[in-house]
């Protein structure tokens, strides 16, 4: 029986690594978690010139098996063997970046005392040659005891050769693995010294571009002012460019749910296919053109080496309620969804800081948020303006975003008094040189995240909302009742009914709440549902709800609600993906309890204070 | 003298590092990017709002950020 063969690609963070695994693998990667662990477990196919395949594993960057951070344990533990349930990788393909042989030949060392079959690439070659420096490889090879191959990932050069090197590697074992000594980290280092100028030819004094670039970038006061507007475009791109293809794909949901009507016998089955998996998957795909168009920013960021600029800039504001530059990155996705943004918080090597990020993410206010806030400020908020171009209900939508990031920060500086105390987090991070990012690159990681997405959101959803739509249709109502209140929901609804009357909230608004636990903007078409609008299309239905509201609530009952929704924690597959990433239900909830509990505070002093101002 | 009080742009040769003062993922991660006694380091950019925090040095062919903190913990001579 022969079993398939593994190969991986090991490496220090910034040195192309991931770009060789796409030219090694093309498309055909799988990603997932290592067991266990929240560390991303990438791997792919690919195949050696004699055409036989062998998986490729792509191990998270790392300086040292002296592990400092998650990710790097994994490393160190993969390809030491020691992992439970991965098997030890055949060859191992270290991965150095030219330009910096000196800094990346340490790890490297490091990983050839194990005496593994290892090829090494030298990648990123051109990135060297516009730093004006020629290497040898042989000297290298010849000083490492291994092939070295000299690549381009982004343009393929090299990829073939180092193909066959992988197959070629295999076939021997390291006879040098016995001679190799194992050395103290300052004698690697020495000796990483030594080989690098051994391997280098020629050295001009051609100015790198790093430091005249980071010179505007990281200037104390352009920086922050590029970044914000940088920002800025993001937003408007994410919130405008999207509509019309978040529209288009709604508009398809409702066509096959329409054609499901029409062409099937009322009844159970078509109710459960249009209202609850239909609608469940419309809920969800309805967000694809936000996050993709939000992903495709932050790939670019990423790439091209200014994500981690952005970092150092928001390091000083993040450092202040005790969490670090890296939150950044992570909280800025979650403005779209904070699914995407818990996801992000991997990058996060410290626990604590990871698990803080984790756990004030869904505080930024996502765009689920929005149909519910557009709905009742433009019932309550009369459409005045109070200031030259500044509308009263714009500043409204302000007031509850800003309360969100407010809430976070103090909500952060808590945690990391309380029960995510701990040493001050550092920061900590390699700026990695600029460089232009490519096409091919950025559509296969747009590809991934944005399946990653539907798959977990999806599945998710779909169970929730099946779940829902289970609880919202039985028991059947009478004639002349509504289904909403004959339902299980509906009793859920008088169950918690007596909790939310003091904060200011009516039946109708207690009973829309629950079918809103799956996702936040359900309380809109919730609403309508209740007040009886008969109105397929979702726009016609708000517009009725808008009119219902505007002449049943009262002023204070109407802001309580929205500022129930700044915090309330009403979404299923954002608890849903803290629990998968903090690996148990002790902090989903901890998050669901803090956030209601934040949620009904906020919404009763609006009420109260609403009321004793007269509103 | 510290890193931290050193001028922008000149190089310096560490003399000591407080590892003790350090967390020790921190020790950890500082040191495998070669923060060690004779490496040479120079600051290139301070950060921002009024603190100056954190700082962008040179180290061997590469930036590294770190906080005002790090940098208190790493004694330099003039290179």
């Amino acid at each position: 029986m022969s079993r398939k063969r593994t190969a991986a690609l090991v490496g220090n963070p910034n040195s192309g690594k991931s770009a060789l695994f796409n030219a090694l693998t093309g498309a055909r990667q799988k990603i997932a978690n290592y067991a266990g662990v929240t560390v991303e477990r990438k791997a792919g196919r690919m195949t050696l010139p004699n055409g036989e395949p062998v998986e490729l594993l792509d191990l998270p960057g790392s300086y040292s098996f002296d592990a400092a951070s998650p990710d790097e344990a994994v490393t160190r533990d993969v390809v030491k063997g020691t992992f439970e349930g991965e098997a030890v990788p055949d060859v191992l393909v270290i991965v150095i970046d030219a330009a910096n042989l000196e800094q990346h030949l340490v790890f490297a060392q490091e990983v050839l005392e194990l005496g593994r079959p290892t090829v090494v690439a030298l990648n990123m070659v051109d990135l060297a040659e516009r730093d004006g420096l020629t290497l040898d490889p042989q000297a290298l090879s010849e000083s490492l005891g291994v092939p070295v191959i000299p690549t381009v990932a982004v343009r393929r050069r090299g990829i073939n050769e180092l193909n066959a090197a992988i197959a070629e590697a295999e076939t021997h074992a390291d006879e040098e693995a016995h001679r190799r000594w194992h050395l103290t980290l300052p004698e690697r280092r020495l000796s990483a010294k030594h080989m690098a100028k051994g391997a280098i030819l020629s050295k001009s004094t051609r100015h790198t571009i790093e430091n005249g670039v980071d010179k505007v970038l990281l200037n104390p006061w352009l920086g922050p002012v590029i970044l914000f507007g940088l920002l800025f475009v993001i937003f408007q791109a994410v919130f405008a460019w999207a509509t019309p293809f978040a529209d288009a794909l709604e508009g398809g949901v409702g066509v096959i749910s329409q054609g499901v009507t029409e062409t099937m016998a009322p009844g159970l089955f078509r109710d459960f296919l249009t209202e609850g998996v239909l609608a469940g998957v419309g809920s969800v795909v309805v967000f694809l053109p936000q996050i993709v168009i939000l992903f495709a920013f932050i790939l670019v960021m990423e790439a091209s080496g200014y994500m981690a600029r952005a970092a150092f800039l928001m390091d000083r504001l993040m450092a202040g309620v005790g969490l670090s530059g890296k939150s950044f990155i992570p909280l800025l996705s979650s403005f779209a969804c904070a699914i995407p943004g818990i996801m992000a918080t991997r990058s996060i090597s410290d626990p604590k800081d990871r698990l803080t990020t984790i756990l004030i993410a869904p505080l930024m206010t996502c765009s689920a948020r929005l149909p519910v806030y557009a709905v009742i400020i433009a019932a309550v908020i009369p459409e005045t303006s109070v200031g030259p171009g500044v509308g009263l209900q714009g500043l409204v939508l302000f007031a509850l975003y800003v309360a969100g990031i407010i809430g976070a920060m103090v909500v952060a500086l808590v945690l990391r008094r309380t029960v995510t105390k701990g040493a001050a987090s550092g920061f900590i991070m390699e700026l990695p040189r600029y460089q232009l990012p490519r096409l091919k690159d950025l559509a296969i990681g747009l590809w991934q995240r944005a399946w990653v997405f539907l798959r977990r959101a999806g599945t998710i959803i779909f169970v929730a909302t099946i779940a829902l739509w289970v609880l919202l249709s039985f028991p059947k109502a009478e004639p002349g009742e509504s289904q909403l209140d004959a339902s299980y929901a509906g009793a859920v609804a008088d169950t918690i009914h007596p909790v939310l009357e003091p904060v200011g909230f009516n039946r109708e608004m207690s009973l829309a709440l629950v079918p809103a636990i799956a996702a936040r903007e359900v309380a809109v078409s919730a609403l309508a549902t209740t007040y009886a609008v008969d109105a397929e299309d979702e726009d016609v239905a708000a517009q009725g709800v808008t009119a219902k509201i505007a002449a049943l609530w009262s002023l204070p009952t109407a802001l309580a609600f929205l500022a129930w929704f700044v915090f309330a924690p009403q979404c299923l597959s954002t608890i849903a993906v803290a629990r998968r990433e903090t690996n148990g239900w002790k902090w989903p909830i901890v998050m669901l309890v803090y956030l209601f509990a934040l949620a009904w505070i906020a919404a009763g002093a609006t009420y109260w204070v609403a009321l004793s101002l007269g509103l | 003298m510290t890193l931290d009080g050193f001028d922008s742009g000149r190089n310096a040769r560490i003399t000591g590092v407080d590892w003790a003062s350090l967390a020790e993922a921190e020790g950890k991660r500082l040191k495998a990017l070669g923060v060690d006694e004779g490496a040479e380091v120079a600051i290139l950019h301070r950060g921002v709002f009024g603190t100056r925090d954190p700082i962008a040095m040179r180290l061997g062919n590469m930036t590294i950020a770190v906080r005002r903190a790090h940098a208190r913990a790493i004694s330099v001579e003039a290179a």
